[in-house]
């Protein structure tokens, strides 16, 4: 591997978007979860819920800080980084761009007003409605910005000639054909994250012995949000899987170690793949390949021997594939394991094991997430914008890439310790018995 | 007006209205960080974070907008901008990072941090003088066309008085927008105390404000001869009326009187420099290789960047609108009873 240009500009985008997507998926998805305990609140008069909406909304805010910092900082890389690919793309794709920051700026300034005015309104609902705004602008900017990524996959709106973008359809390429699988995918998986992170919380609490009914409530409106949005992110995951053998096969292909095109093919899991191409070690599922290509065992899937050597992306992305998928059918078991247990009255749904996996189902499904989007990206190798430009040419020519990844590698790693600790120091100073007390002190909410 | 003077026009607005809201931002953690040390902090930082917790990831927007919209109006600043900009940008990039997020770790999770405080006011100062390299460099003079390769030429800015004056300016206009805009806003709190010492920092800053200015008028002669003359030519009246109004609103802080005019007065006096300056830098955007008409993105990604642009209009403003009135034109917030 050699550290030129290309590869540095490579690393460096690669590290501040995996560092991004951390905050970027908290930022889409735990609004929807504040949203949600709130409005129980109000509803049922309870305030644990309006406790538990307070305190996910306060920890928020320090991810929310980081992700507003790193995004501004890959908003800024694309064009330093990639200056030829900008000056191309921008011809096409500046319209997305534009209407993300708008998002952004909507969800900015309710972010503020809601954190700032929850003592301020008679009628509580008012300041439930705040949120509305904040979900829209969060899933809006994640929607924009995902159809550019779609883009770069699926380019389509616009002729190249001499290197010049011409007859430019900007809503074409906004809604390419990658756009909805991906939306919905990138969607979904981030409620589900977000749901399992905060499960993940409470289940944590419970095993360090907090056991009262505030933690149990926390637990189980998680455990249900949880279930739901990762049977919507299979659902999401199954249709990306059928997009990519239409319309990408090269991606699935690769995931697969699928070469030769052919009917009843099998799907692998796991296993370890030779310079030969031979698969050993494999769990071979046979025909299933199909099944997932095209609901059907007959489905002709195309191989990575269609495609030019020069042209296939690199074959270990079928472990990222693999461990993404796994992580996710982890997850939906342990949150209807859990629901189960709680409806059955013979079994416990707080028992160790139980709570052990809930409490691993959160930093597993954004290991998920990183994985995805490794797979997702490096997928389309060697391709910036897929059949008509690859990421060698698209590089900056400047001096000092190594450098600036240096800077950023010590900067995310800052970042990443400090909010670590300030959250934790955040909580542990104010236990929620505490506030509950302080803040309700009837025990009712007016 | 034709689209791509309507697009720039739009652009550069926004950066005016980042100008004013990250000065008093940048300038407020400046005087924060100084009241802690000098053990004035009861004084004034409360007042400061009072306005600047529900408000500060609306500043940070503003510049993101401003530079996702010059790559979508006019792809080719990404190309040679983006190149030449890489160590600036990054330190910029890096700079503006560790202030938002030292922010929220001071802020929202362990107050009273003089480590956090520190660094979100030193950041404060560097950041307008790492950006303001960019406006150096759209001058000309700092790049080099080599065999298709942009040369970024940083012993040229380094060494170049025009650059250092634009930064000396952006430093202290950043101390002078924002001591004039809390002493108003401490006023408005009835924060007598503050008020008195936020005033006094305004003052303090009004004259290097308008020596910088003509450093920078200087400077640019000797590097920039057609921009100058085409300021001073046709555009002198803009400067003057920008003159006009900071006389005016030092007047008025002097006098003890009408600090919500006087800060409009401010404003007004950036709005007409620095539309001075960008009307005269026109039709340059990076002297002398991107012009406005040549930079220019396609007609119908213009179109639609107009439209998605009135569009969001109409959704930002009512919520601007709204922000205003419950933090800043709210008495009871400003005066911290809710």
């Amino acid at each position: 591997m050699e550290l030129d240009n290309v590869m540095l500009s490579r690393m460096l985008t690669a590290m501040t978007l995996m560092f991004h997507i951390i905050f970027a998926t908290i930022g889409v998805g735990v609004p929807v979860m504040i949203s949600i305990a709130e409005f129980l609140g109000i509803k049922r008069k309870d305030p644990y819920y309006l406790l538990l909406a307070r305190r996910w909304a306060r920890g928020f805010t320090i991810t929310v800080a980081i992700g507003v910092v790193t995004g501004t900082a890959i908003g800024l890389q694309l064009s330093l980084l990639w200056p030829s690919f900008m000056e191309v793309a921008g011809h096409v794709i500046a319209l997305p761009l534009f209407m993300e920051t708008f998002a952004f700026f909507f969800e900015a300034i309710f972010l503020g007003i809601y954190l700032y005015t929850w003592d301020r309104f008679k009628n509580r609902m008012v300041h439930w409605l705040l949120t509305i705004p904040v979900i829209i602008g969060s899933s809006a900017s994640a929607l924009f910005i995902t159809t550019v990524n779609s883009f770069m996959n699926m380019p389509q709106g616009f002729e190249l000639k001499d290197g010049k973008a011409v007859n430019i359809d900007p809503i074409a390429a906004m809604f390419n054909p990658a756009t909805p699988s991906k939306v919905f995918h990138v969607l979904t998986s981030a409620y589900m994250t977000a749901a399992a992170i905060l499960a993940a919380i409470a289940a944590f609490a419970i095993l360090k012995g907090k056991r009262s009914a505030y933690e149990k409530k926390a637990l189980k409106l998680t455990m249900i949000c949880t279930f739901i949005f990762t049977g919507l992110t299979t659902v999401a995951g199954d249709i990306s899987a059928k997009f990519l053998a239409a319309e990408q096969p090269e991606k699935l292909a690769a995931a697969e170690w699928h070469f030769e095109t052919e009917k009843n093919a099998d799907l692998i899991l796991f296993g370890t793949i030779n310079e030969n191409n031979e698969i050993k070690n494999e769990i071979r599922l046979p025909g299933f390949l199909s099944f997932l290509a095209g609901s059907s065992f007959d489905t002709e899937v195309i191989g990575l021997n269609e495609f030019p050597e020069d042209e296939r992306p690199p074959l270990w992305v079928h472990y990222m594939f693999d461990l993404m998928v796994m992580i996710g059918f982890f997850t939906l078991g342990i949150s209807g394991l859990y629901l189960v247990a709680s409806k059955l009255k013979q079994w416990n749904e707080l028992s160790k094991p139980l709570l052990l996996g809930i409490a691993a189902s959160g930093p597993l499904t954004m290991l998920a997430i990183e994985f995805g989007w490794i797979y997702a990206e490096v997928g389309r190798q060697p391709w910036i914008l897929r059949g008509y430009m690859k990421v060698g040419e698209a590089a900056t020519t400047g001096n000092g890439v190594g450098l600036t990844f240096v800077l950023f590698a010590l900067l995310y790693l800052i970042l990443g310790i400090l909010c670590v600790v300030v959250l934790i120091r955040m909580f542990r100073s104010s236990p929620a018995q505490a506030e509950l007390e302080k803040r309700f002190p009837n025990g009712t909410i007016d | 007006m034709n689209l791509e003077l309507l697009g720039i026009t739009v652009l550069w607005t926004f950066l005016y209205g980042y100008l004013i809201v990250a000065s008093i931002d940048f300038g407020a953690g400046f005087f924060a960080y100084y009241g802690k040390i000098t053990k004035k902090d009861s004084i004034i930082n409360g007042l400061i974070s009072r306005y600047l917790s529900p408000v500060w990831e609306v500043t940070n927007v503003f510049f993101v907008f401003f530079f996702v919209g010059i790559v979508g109006f006019f792809p080719s600043t990404a190309y040679y901008f983006g190149t030449a900009l890489l160590i600036p940008g990054s330190i910029a990039i890096i700079l503006l990072a560790i202030r938002g997020s030292f922010y929220a770790f001071g802020n929202y999770g362990s107050r009273g941090s003089t480590v956090y405080l520190f660094l979100y006011g030193a950041t404060g100062l560097l950041i307008p003088a790492s950006l303001s390299t960019t406006l150096t460099i759209s001058e000309g003079g700092f790049l080099r066309v080599e065999n298709d390769q942009v040369v970024f030429l940083a012993k040229e800015l380094f060494s170049s008085p025009y650059s250092w004056s634009v930064v000396v300016l952006s430093i202290v206009s950043v101390l002078f927008i924002s001591a004039t805009f809390l002493t108003y806003y401490a006023d408005r709190a009835k924060d007598i105390e503050a008020r008195e010492l936020l005033r006094k920092f305004a003052l303090l800053w009004s004259p290097p404000t308008i020596l910088a200015s003509l450093l920078v008028f200087l400077s640019l002669r000797s590097h920039n001869e057609t921009h100058f003359n085409k300021a001073v030519g046709e555009y002198w009246w803009m400067f003057a009326l920008s003159l006009l109004c900071f006389c005016l609103a030092s007047a008025f802080i002097y006098q003890k009187k009408a600090y919500g005019t006087a800060f409009i007065m401010v404003m007004l006096q950036y709005f007409f420099a620095f539309f001075g300056y960008g009307a005269s830098h026109l039709p340059y955007i990076l002297y002398p290789y991107v012009t406005l008409s040549e930079g220019v993105t396609n007609d119908s990604m213009a179109t639609a960047l107009v439209i998605a642009f009135v569009l969001g209009l109409l959704l930002l403003v009512p919520s601007l609108i709204l922000l205003m009135k419950l933090f800043l034109f709210d008495a009871d917030y400003v005066k911290g009873k809710k």
